[in-house]
């Protein structure tokens, strides 16, 4: 008869109150699981996005994270091409890698000089195809079909913008953009009167320069690629991109927007306008050697990063020595990444240690209960000959088995919890998005969230015994026995 | 050759605010292999002499051996062990586990020995029929009767051979019949085992069966006893 087996005893003596100890035990248990898995989900998601969206590491100009944004031309990628080069045939890089594709970010000004309106932007070129490889990356297995650019099978000189964009602009109704608020009072009345105005002067030659290459550039591309641009232009409403070139001149392109998009973000949507690549070059660096400010990768696995980190280094060390070029992971590129993790994980530490702290007392009540109960027992198990070490011992067994039994529970409520409401089809909508996604508590295969959880309670089973169990021991054996 | 001497043993109880002498300059020998009760009314002191004796309580002055011990200096533990291995008790309630069988509750001071599992069977079934209880080994203390469970008791003080069996009242709680039962069991382990036997009782049938008798009186020894 050990002291597990007299333990065990002990607790069937005593059902309901052994019971009611592990109610509350699986309960604390499919609290922290199920809001743990529902966190994890958050985060994989999070990481998903910004993995889709921008790559795992992003290969830039040293300085560019620092000062690119005020001057993107001067801290750009010569030769990108050689650059993709390398790291595509790589052979240590090469089986990390899914996605190579390079980027041009700048700030400009778009206007709707037809409607007198105006506004500052930050625009992003991009490879429609790359970037729509990059929307398959599904590491963490979220259900659905993976997103589509909305410039996907645009014509070259087209652009995407945000609501935002398209409100200032005054082109919801053009676009056909639902709840676009109009302006009222003088807003509205300068943008009546200037409706139709023609372009100024410098800007409108500066928009036929860039219509010459266009055409230029149209006539060498097959309509495949590049749809017709004459019949989408009927319907297609047209904003002027201003940006400055690599001079510090000014240049403009006139570019036909194909959609408004609700990126989930006020400030997103103020300021987006997406456009190819090539265009973005273009209007950049006009008919001088184009540059990007960004060659994204997308990995296979985000666990790969390190790995592929550590190889781009020694490459730009080596075969690309003498590149100003600095490589970042996504989430040095994104501070809100880490900041939202940290967040969730203060939030999800916080709502364990309540947990915990309730599970401590409720076990420890149980124990105190107990002892008072059994104290002649304790007394006569003194008495026959065990030490005070034997009687810790015995409650503190009582109370990992308490802990056993309720953290083993827990664990398998917790997953046939979070399997009804994975199946249950509620859905919610997270910030920054802007379609409701599946509600997804993500429990099975966090083996280290189980693991942790479970160890958890363990541990708060047997800490919570320690104390009533040490009173126990130390009890006077006479006192014990004389006890009512 | 004595069990035990307790030599100028004084105890006092402290109830609020006031001394409470419970033992005075207890001088005491108990002769080896003999059936030795102590009497007296109650709050003579009888049942704190014998917890002094079974090392569960200390005396506050005076010096007590145990089967040639001192055990004034033991240890917590070591008074443990000592118990364990030399002091069987029977209590007035019995005081069986309730979570153990009476084959178990035998059993349980022979596991804090650690001694093998064969012994350990062969011990707890000889004792079973010793007390007469072979065909209850399985029942639970609960299914059993008073006489029965004192039965199961001794049995139990008896587990690890002790030199010193010490049983306080163990008659209380059971009828005449069968407390007379229970002092004729407890007579015949005594004489079979060779073991001392020290309880406390006021029943006469039990000191009509007494080697030596102690009669206490307000914490002192009026008579018996080797002084």
């Amino acid at each position: 008869m050990n002291s597990l087996r007299l333990a065990l005893r002990n607790l069937k003596r005593n059902r309901r109150r052994s019971l009611a100890t592990v109610l509350a035990m699986v309960v604390g248990g499919v609290s922290i699981l199920l809001f743990g898995g529902y966190v994890q989900n958050i985060v994989c998601g999070l990481q998903t996005d910004f993995v889709r969206a921008g790559g795992h590491l992003q290969l830039e100009h040293k300085d560019y994270y620092l000062y690119g944004s005020g001057d993107p031309t001067a801290y750009g990628i010569a030769d990108e091409a050689h650059v993709i080069a390398v790291l595509e045939h790589d052979p240590v890089l090469a089986p990390m890698l899914l996605v190579v594709t390079p980027t041009l970010e700048f700030g400009g000004i778009a206007g709707n000089f037809a409607a007198g309106v105006s506004r500052t932007v930050y625009a992003s070129g991009v490879i429609v195809a790359d970037q729509n490889a990059m929307q398959r990356w599904n590491d963490y297995g979220f259900p659905g079909e993976p997103d589509v650019l909305a410039l996907t099978g645009t014509r070259p000189d087209a652009a995407v913008i945000g609501l935002g964009v398209a409100r200032v602009l005054h082109l919801c109704t053009a676009l056909k953009v639902q709840d676009c608020p109009q302006p009222s009072g003088p807003a509205a009345t300068l943008a009546r009167e200037s409706t139709n105005a023609p372009l100024p002067s410098d800007v409108a030659q500066l928009v036929d320069r860039e219509d010459a290459v266009d055409r230029q550039d149209a006539s060498t591309t097959t309509s495949k690629i590049r749809p017709s641009r004459d019949a989408a232009a009927v319907a297609a409403p047209e904003i002027e991109l201003l940006a400055a070139t690599t001079g510090g001149a000014p240049n403009v392109a006139r570019l036909h927007v194909a959609k408004a998009i609700d990126l989930g973000v006020k400030e997103a949507n103020d300021n987006y306008v997406g456009m190819h690549l090539p265009a973005a070059q273009r209007l950049l660096y006009g008919s001088a050697p184009s540059e990007v400010t960004a060659i994204v990768l997308q990995l296979r696995h985000t666990s790969d990063i390190a790995r592929a980190k550590q190889r781009i280094e020694t490459l730009l060390a080596t075969t690309l020595e003498g590149a100003p070029l600095a490589v970042y992971d996504f989430r040095d590129l994104n501070p809100y990444y880490g900041q939202t993790v940290a967040l969730f994980a203060a939030i999800f530490s916080f709502i364990s240690v309540l947990i915990g702290a309730i599970v401590l007392f409720t076990v420890g009540n149980t124990m105190n209960a107990a002892i008072v109960e059994r104290t002649v027992e304790i007394g006569t198990l003194r008495a026959i000959g065990l030490r005070r070490g034997g009687v810790r011992r015995l409650f503190v067994s009582e109370s990992l088995l308490l802990g056993v039994v309720g953290a083993g529970f827990g664990v398998l409520t917790a997953l046939l919890v979070a399997l009804l409401v994975n199946h249950s089809g509620l859905t919610w909508t997270p910030p920054g998005r802007v379609n409701p996604i599946h509600l997804h508590v993500r429990v099975w295969g966090e083996w280290t969230l189980i693991a942790s959880t479970g160890a958890g309670l363990l541990i708060v089973a047997v800490l919570s015994a320690w104390w009533p169990a040490r009173r126990a021991a130390r009890l006077e054996v006479v006192e014990a026995l004389r006890h009512v | 050759m004595e069990a035990m001497t307790l030599r100028r043993v004084h105890k006092t109880y402290r109830l609020g605010n006031v001394d409470v002498p419970a033992l005075i300059d207890i001088d005491l020998k108990v002769r080896s292999d003999c059936f030795t009760v102590l009497s007296g009314a109650s709050g003579s002191g009888k049942t704190t002499l014998l917890n002094l004796i079974g090392c569960i309580d200390k005396p506050d002055a005076g010096e007590i051996d145990i089967a040639g011990q001192p055990v004034a200096a033991l240890s917590d533990d070591a008074l443990s062990d000592f118990r364990l291995r030399h002091i069987g008790f029977v209590f007035q309630n019995f005081n069986l586990l309730p979570v153990l069988t009476a084959y178990e509750n035998i059993e349980y001071p022979l596991l804090l020995t650690h001694m093998p599992s064969a012994a350990r069977k062969r011990r707890v079934l000889e004792l079973l029929d010793a007390v007469g209880l072979s065909e209850h080994a399985r029942h639970w203390p609960g299914q059993l009767s008073g006489g029965q469970r004192q039965r199961v008791a001794v049995a139990r003080a008896l587990a690890t051979a002790p030199e010193l069996v010490l049983a306080d009242e163990p008659t209380a709680n059971l009828d005449s019949t069968t407390g007379a039962a229970i002092i004729a069991l407890m007579r015949r382990m005594q004489r079979d085992y060779h073991v001392t036997f020290v309880f406390s009782s006021h029943d006469p049938k039990v000191l009509a069966e007494a080697d030596d008798a102690v009669q206490l009186q307000d914490g002192r020894i009026l008579a018996g006893g080797a002084r």
